[in-house]
């Protein structure tokens, strides 16, 4: 597959969400890291390209348009807006070294504050209909769901911050889990801590800008922790319940359903499930042919924060999604100086639908 | 041709590999004057000594420029992606140990471990504004461990040298190094957390899985290897 033809196919696709209503936008390739790494932390460096320029400082190679195209907005501010764009992103492949680090991306990205279930469809469907000749898996996740769920705990606002902060570090979340509700033995170090009676003792020389408040203070918040009773396994198991959902979208509403029955705070966001599976109908969607995982998307780059999807060939297991999105308003608040807006996107990737097509 | 055998050119690395590859029957010496990188092989055909720097080896080795190198575990982990489809790992020489460690402050009485590590990194982003720094040369290998140990809220700042006294000097909270015996450590106020450590160095002679060799090379390769005792 030569790259002319590549690029020729990433014209055709911005082409056609030009006609779907948005703006073409290009962005710099050359983008300031210090936004990235405060979003993204420290993991960003193993997954984009850093570089460094003597006026600018670090800066790194757009891993993708998402971060630049929020920033345009959010100075533009007209709405609701629509945004098209293509262009190369570049990201570091380590684990996967035959994989190319950089690819041409094509994206769509709506920004409305009206409805956010239709949105989340347009975009959606939009994309969807760019990949309809080929046999492709689509997949989809609400991360809203399981952020609700944290929420709707039965323990302490400490502990529901500190699993809300790993919900995209699903080994790390699980050791918590089993930390908070006692299946995981509290380690010798802190059981020594939480026994003594003069736990800031110390006579050594303090170094450092951690200040000795910030240590007592710690220490009095794992006291507090020892002293709460443990998470119960029935929470624990609600959880795992809304992780482990597995169906087509129209009976994954019913089974979420079920579960809100005993974990209530998850109803509205099991409605806004619904809703968004009802737009999706709307725009000519086959529900049972679209798959809903309690659990996708929470391995992606973590500015998702509700509905997340991906288009892959089953067939190919070797091949990256070649399509993925979702909806990020915590970002536009994070990027927005104050102000905020819903939004949601999704991106194509050109080389891979041709090598899907057999053009390759 | 010849196999090409990659030893660290200087210092006690080079000396005890020496002494290592002399206990098996196989001499190794820098010839000429003390300035100049040569060396020759005794005991065994068709070897080539190369002198070079312990950093430089992984590179070689990955490169297929040396068939053999003695070098660090820690250096070809770091330095290599996908290190074991380039080198394979022949023998542990039994010095040269090193564990690359994460080390905090001992006025850190509520951290030991990578969980107590990530709580204060949340809660020092949260009151300092910034993330956490930690100060390492070691980028790849702690970043690995940090993320499969479920740390966030911080960052890698780059130290290549007197890492230890970058907390004091308040340029980073904690710091990731190699350490012995601990020694420096203690005398600049820092702990080990009580976890496994990044990684468990020593020096050991690795194989390039990607260096040609053709019949004369292969036979002497296996020469060397089998004088050394080694399969």
């Amino acid at each position: 597959m030569t790259a002319a033809a590549i690029r020729l196919e990433a014209a055709r696709l911005r082409a056609a969400f030009e006609a779907a209503g948005a703006l073409p936008v290009e962005c710099d390739i050359l983008q300031p890291s210090e936004i990235l790494l405060d979003l993204y932390g420290e993991d960003i460096r193993a997954r984009a390209y850093t570089t460094a320029d003597p006026a600018r400082g670090e800066v790194m190679l757009r891993p993708d348009f998402t971060v630049p195209v929020v920033q345009m907005h959010m100075a533009r501010a007209a709405e609701p807006a629509r945004y098209t764009y293509a262009g190369e992103v570049f990201r570091r492949q380590e684990d996967f070294p035959d994989r190319t680090p950089e690819y041409l991306q094509v994206g769509y990205e709506l920004f409305d504050r009206t409805n956010a279930a239709e949105a989340d469809a347009e975009v959606f469907a939009l994309i969807h209909a760019q990949l309809h000749d080929l046999n492709l898996r689509a997949a989809t996740g609400d991360i809203g769901i399981l952020t609700a769920a944290v929420a709707g705990l039965d323990t302490s606002d400490r502990r529901r911050a500190a699993l809300m902060r790993h919900i995209w570090r699903p080994r790390r979340f699980r050791a918590l889990l089993d930390r908070f509700s006692g299946k995981a033995p509290v380690p010798p170090s802190r059981a020594a801590l939480l026994a003594s009676d003069t736990p800031l003792a110390f006579n050594g020389e303090q170094i450092g800008l951690r200040e000795p408040e910030e240590i007592a203070a710690r220490v009095q918040a794992l006291r507090d922790d020892a002293a709460e009773p443990p998470l119960s396994r029935d929470q624990v198991a609600l959880i795992d319940a809304v992780l482990n959902v597995r169906e087509t979208c129209d009976y994954a509403v019913e089974h979420l359903r079920d579960i809100a029955v005993d974990l209530p705070a998850i109803q509205p966001a099991v409605e806004t499930l619904d809703a968004r599976c009802d737009a999706l109908a709307g725009h000519g969607v086959t529900l049972s042919e679209v798959q809903f995982e309690g659990s996708y998307g929470r391995t992606t780059l973590e500015y998702y924060d509700g509905f997340v999807f991906g288009f892959s060939d089953p067939a190919r297991p070797d091949l990256p999604p070649v399509a993925t999105g979702g909806r990020y308003d915590a970002l536009t608040r994070q990027l927005g100086g104050g102000g905020s807006i819903p939004a949601v996107g999704g991106v194509i990737r050109p080389d891979i639908l041709l090598t899907l097509r057999g053009l390759a | 041709m010849t196999v090409k055998l990659g030893v660290p050119s200087k210092g006690r690395l080079m000396e005890k590999t020496f002494d290592w590859f002399a206990a098996r029957g196989v001499t190794l010496a820098r010839t000429g004057s003390d300035r100049e990188y040569a060396g020759a092989v005794s005991g065994v055909e068709g070897v080539d000594l190369v002198l070079l720097s312990a950093g430089e080896i992984p590179r070689e080795l990955a490169a297929g420029r040396i068939h053999l190198g003695v070098t660090g575990t820690d250096l070809i982990r770091e330095k290599l992606v996908q290190w074991d489809q380039k080198v394979e790992p022949m023998a542990e020489l039994g010095f040269g140990h090193a564990d690359l460690i994460v080390a905090v402050p001992n006025a850190w009485v509520d951290v030991d471990t990578l969980d107590d590590l990530d709580a204060a990194a949340a809660a020092f982003r949260a009151r300092h504004g910034f993330r956490m720094r930690i100060a390492t040369k070691y980028h790849r290998l702690v970043r690995d461990y940090l993320r499969n140990g479920g740390v966030a809220d911080y960052q890698l700042v780059d130290s290549q040298g007197a890492t230890e006294g970058t907390v004091k000097n308040l340029t980073a909270e904690a710091i990731a190094d190699i350490t012995s015996s601990g020694e420096t450590l203690r005398a600049n106020h820092l702990k080990v957390l009580a976890e496994e450590p990044v990684l468990r160095s020593q020096a050991t002679l690795f194989r390039s899985r990607t260096a040609p060799l053709d019949e004369s090379e292969r036979e002497a390769q296996r020469a060397l290897i089998a004088t050394l005792g080694l399969r």
